[in-house]
């Protein structure tokens, strides 16, 4: 296997063919923001939080779905990338309610993680304030629509590694929701097996175990990678 | 049907078209149909033909559209070159009788700025076709096109034409359309298709629907060719189910082209092998996007995905697919027939051909019409169109619906073509011309596209799903007097966001209408901010809060 030999960020980096840039940047050292991609789900490119330049292209690149290629020249962190993450995370953090001091993720959550690194301060949009939903139908877990930034890494968990599909997205536009099997209460889903993966991969605390209250609910996503190692590489190690 | 036979057939349904002392085409797409009744007058001058002893002799049938849609129903006397508009079933015994009088000033002839001044490709057969007679077609010269490639040409010199044609995609982008299908016919699979995009969505476009109604064997026509060209055996046309008639006309047409077997498994009676099925859409502006639209077409919901891999490389089901607009599809059989440089002769250097624009809002003639590439904007509107009713001024023209901009009256004289447009920020589209007069608010206008963007958004991306959201706040804000200037400069920035991150064209496409109209009518934008009224008078800025 010939590997791709690239420059990001101004480090010589090299990669495997068809690894995305946002892998090859992570395991040498370089993060970039994201928040649909999750290693071990197939890629949507719906976030646009992890878009980088690349030279010779002349539209930004999503670094999670974008594979490297010998010679690339990527930069992940210039100034007028960061001047859009901060406008995206100010959007999401408008579009619904996002209120750190009742929420039972506080403290571990990725939106706030990001805002916070991205150094959000405030919000220069206004606030949407929407009136949305809870589902409290399943007996062990919640769903928060307040707290829903549209992800969709519940729905793909759901399908590609539970294999369940009790989760899709309906409706569009600022009105989409995560729905469960055809838009029925989550308690009342025939497919959902309770196996909580989705709790667990969701960033925010859209998605609850119930029980936990404000602060204390911490997601475990280490079972991610180890089911599809497992399934990849038939290794059981943690 | 092999060659023979198809060439027979054209003789003799022209001997027989030749021997009729008159044939009255009623136009039978939705705008005449729909509004205006025009099956009813159609059933009238059937009555007449019978009343008056002359079945045989004269003939009614339906067409494409004539393009007067503002002044529906309208018939054509083909014999006479005459086309009359607002007709009412009174009129058929004097359609039938060939009496002139009686349509004084409701008289269009041919020779008349309205058809004189057009140049008909797409729309050539509008006039003198019967969508639902496949006969007719082929009197007209159809499949004349596919029997071409067919019998005399290689795959790779039926590319190689079509790209010194100079054609480029008419769904919007512009791409050169040779250049697609090269891409296509290069893959090495054993699966390719072929997709027409027919969701035609912008407000105020209606040329897909048009030809796909008034003209399907020639979209039919077109796909064949080019499938035979890249080597797919299936294509599918993607119609929005709110074109009810589209839908039920191209599948008319695939029925009676399998039947003479200009479709299926063996075209002509050749080895060649191609398949058309029909998918309905159910009304979603972004099904139009080609990934979105292919996700739709296999069952998913229609959402578009991060390009590259682009169509041509992993498309339908992952297989490389070409995808082209209705338009882009009609064009093809007239180049194949004519030949490359006839139709390189039309049009402007980087964009060749001809262009169908339907005309919408504040004009005297709304309708179709097909100039040449590069034709000023000011005789589309003035000399062919009618130009605006007394009474009003002319204020702008929106071209490309909600994905482009505007067109203020100091540019009116701006070639019709991709590039000019674009620098003056605004571009062709798909075709839609909605022309504005003075009483219009350009902020509500804006407004007004924004609130559709928002809503046809279909939520997968953050920039475009909340952007749309912002943008359209901001713009209610202003238009209510309760703005800043600060609100310009958040809307500048949103648009700035949304352009270079969204993930498709909906969104990146989204701020234009508000940049243009920022850019040609700042003013309006500032008299409502800093002196909270409209310029235009048509909205009521600051509603005062009640006093209780
Ligand atoms: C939001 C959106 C809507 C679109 N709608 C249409 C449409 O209704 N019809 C169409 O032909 N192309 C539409 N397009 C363009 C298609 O994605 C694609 O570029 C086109 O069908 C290619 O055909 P062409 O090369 O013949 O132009 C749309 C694009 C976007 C981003
Ligand atoms: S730009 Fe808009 S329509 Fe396109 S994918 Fe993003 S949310 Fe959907
Ligand atoms: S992480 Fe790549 S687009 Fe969301």
């Amino acid at each position: 296997m010939r590997v791709r030999t690239l420059e990001i960020d101004g480090q010589m980096m090299t990669g495997a063919p068809g690894e995305s840039i946002f892998n090859v940047a992570w395991n040498n050292g370089i993060h970039i923001p994201r928040m649909c991609h999750l290693g071990g789900l197939t890629d949507v490119g719906a976030c646009r939080l992890c878009l980088v330049e690349v030279e010779g292209q002349s539209r930004l690149l999503p670094s999670c779905m974008t594979p490297v290629r010998e010679g690339m020249v990527v930069r992940t962190n210039t100034p007028a990338l960061q001047k859009h993450r901060k406008l995206i995370v100010e959007l999401l953090l408008a579009e619904r309610n996002h209120v750190c001091a009742v929420c039972v993720a506080n403290g571990a959550c990725e939106l706030q993680d990001l805002a916070t690194s991205l150094g959000v301060d405030h919000v220069r949009v206004r606030y949407r304030h929407p009136q949305c939903e809870v589902d409290l139908s399943h007996p062990r877990f919640g769903l928060d629509h307040n707290r829903c930034i549209l992800c969709s890494r519940c729905v793909r968990v759901c399908d590609e590694v539970e294999g369940a599909h009790n989760w899709d997205i309906g409706h569009r536009g600022t009105n989409a929701r995560v729905i469960s099997d055809f838009g029925t209460a989550w308690g009342d889903s025939e497919s959902c097996t309770s196996c909580g993966k989705c709790v667990q991969v969701c960033p925010t605390g859209a998605l609850f175990s119930k029980g936990a209250s404000v602060g204390e609910m911490r997601k475990d996503r280490s079972f991610l990678k180890y089911i599809v190692t497992a399934r990849e590489k038939h290794q059981w190690i943690r | 049907m092999n060659i023979e036979e198809l060439i027979e057939t054209e003789q003799q349904e022209r001997e027989r078209q030749a021997g009729l002392r008159n044939r009255i085409l009623c136009c039978s797409v939705a705008g005449c149909t729909a509004a205006a009744g025009s099956a009813a007058i159609r059933g009238s001058i059937e009555a007449a033909i019978q009343e008056q002893g002359l079945p045989g002799e004269v003939e009614v049938c339906g067409t494409g559209c004539l393009g007067l849609c503002g002044h529906a129903p309208c018939v054509r006397s083909a014999n006479l070159n005459e086309t009359y508009h607002d007709v009412t079933a009174a009129d058929a015994p004097y359609l039938v009788r060939g009496d002139r009088s009686r349509f004084e000033g409701r008289t269009v002839r041919d020779t008349d700025a309205f058809y004189a001044g057009q140049c008909r490709v797409v729309l050539e057969n509008a006039g003198r076709v019967d969508p639902e007679r496949v006969l007719d077609y082929i009197a007209a010269g159809g499949y004349k096109g596919l029997l071409k490639v067919i019998s005399e040409m290689t795959p790779f010199e039926v590319v190689e034409e079509i790209k010194k044609s100079g054609l480029r995609g008419r769904g919007g982008a512009g791409y050169p359309t040779g250049l697609k299908w090269e891409l296509v016919a290069r893959q090495e699979s054993p699966v390719k298709y072929v997709i027409c995009n027919a969701d035609e969505g912008d407000p105020g476009a209606f040329m897909d629907r048009s030809v796909l109604e008034g003209d399907p064997h020639r979209v039919l026509e077109g796909m064949a060719i080019a499938a035979f060209a890249v080597g797919a055996t299936q294509g599918y046309i993607y119609v929005r189910g709110e074109s009810p008639l589209a839908v039920e006309r191209v599948r008319t047409a695939i029925r009676q082209a399998e039947r003479e077997g200009l479709l299926g498994n063996r075209v002509l009676d050749h080895n060649f092998q191609f398949r058309i099925d029909v998918r309905i859409g159910a009304g979603a502006y972004v099904c139009g996007e080609e990934t979105a639209l292919i996700a739709s077409i296999e069952g998913q919901r229609g959402t578009p995905r991060p390009r590259p891999p682009y169509p041509p490389e992993k498309g339908l089901w992952g297989a490389p697919t070409l995808i082209n607009n209705v338009e882009t599809f009609a064009n093809i059989a007239p180049i194949i027939r004519k030949g490359s440089a006839w139709y390189a002769s039309m049009g402007t250097a980087a964009s060749r051909g001809t262009k169908v624009y339907a005309l919408a809002g504040r004009i005297a003639k709304p309708g179709l019409v097909e100039v040449p590439m590069g034709t000023p904007l000011r005789t589309i509107l003035f000399d062919i169109a009618g130009g605006v009713p007394a009474g009003y001024a002319f204020k702008a023209a929106q071209t490309g619906g909600p994905a482009a901009g505007c067109i203020p009256a100091q540019h009116l004289d701006v070639p019709m073509e991709y590039e000019s447009l674009q620098a003056i920020g605004s571009m062709i589209g798909s075709g839609g011309l909605i022309v504005v007069d003075n009483s219009v608010c350009m902020v509500d206008l804006a407004r007004f596209f924004m609130e559709f963007c928002m809503d046809e958004s279909c939520g997968k991306c953050i920039p475009c799903r909340a952007g749309t959201v912002q943008m359209h706040d901001t713009l209610d804000r202003i238009i209510k007097g309760r703005g800043s200037e600060a609100d310009l400069d958040l809307l500048a920035e949103l648009a700035g966001l949304m352009r270079a991150t969204s993930l498709c064209g909906l969104g990146m496409a989204a701020p234009n209408p508000v940049m243009s109209t920022l850019r040609h009518f700042k003013d309006e934008y500032l008299a409502h901010i800093h002196e909270h009224r409209c310029l235009a008078g048509s909205c009521t800025p600051r509603e005062e809060v009640a006093l209780v």
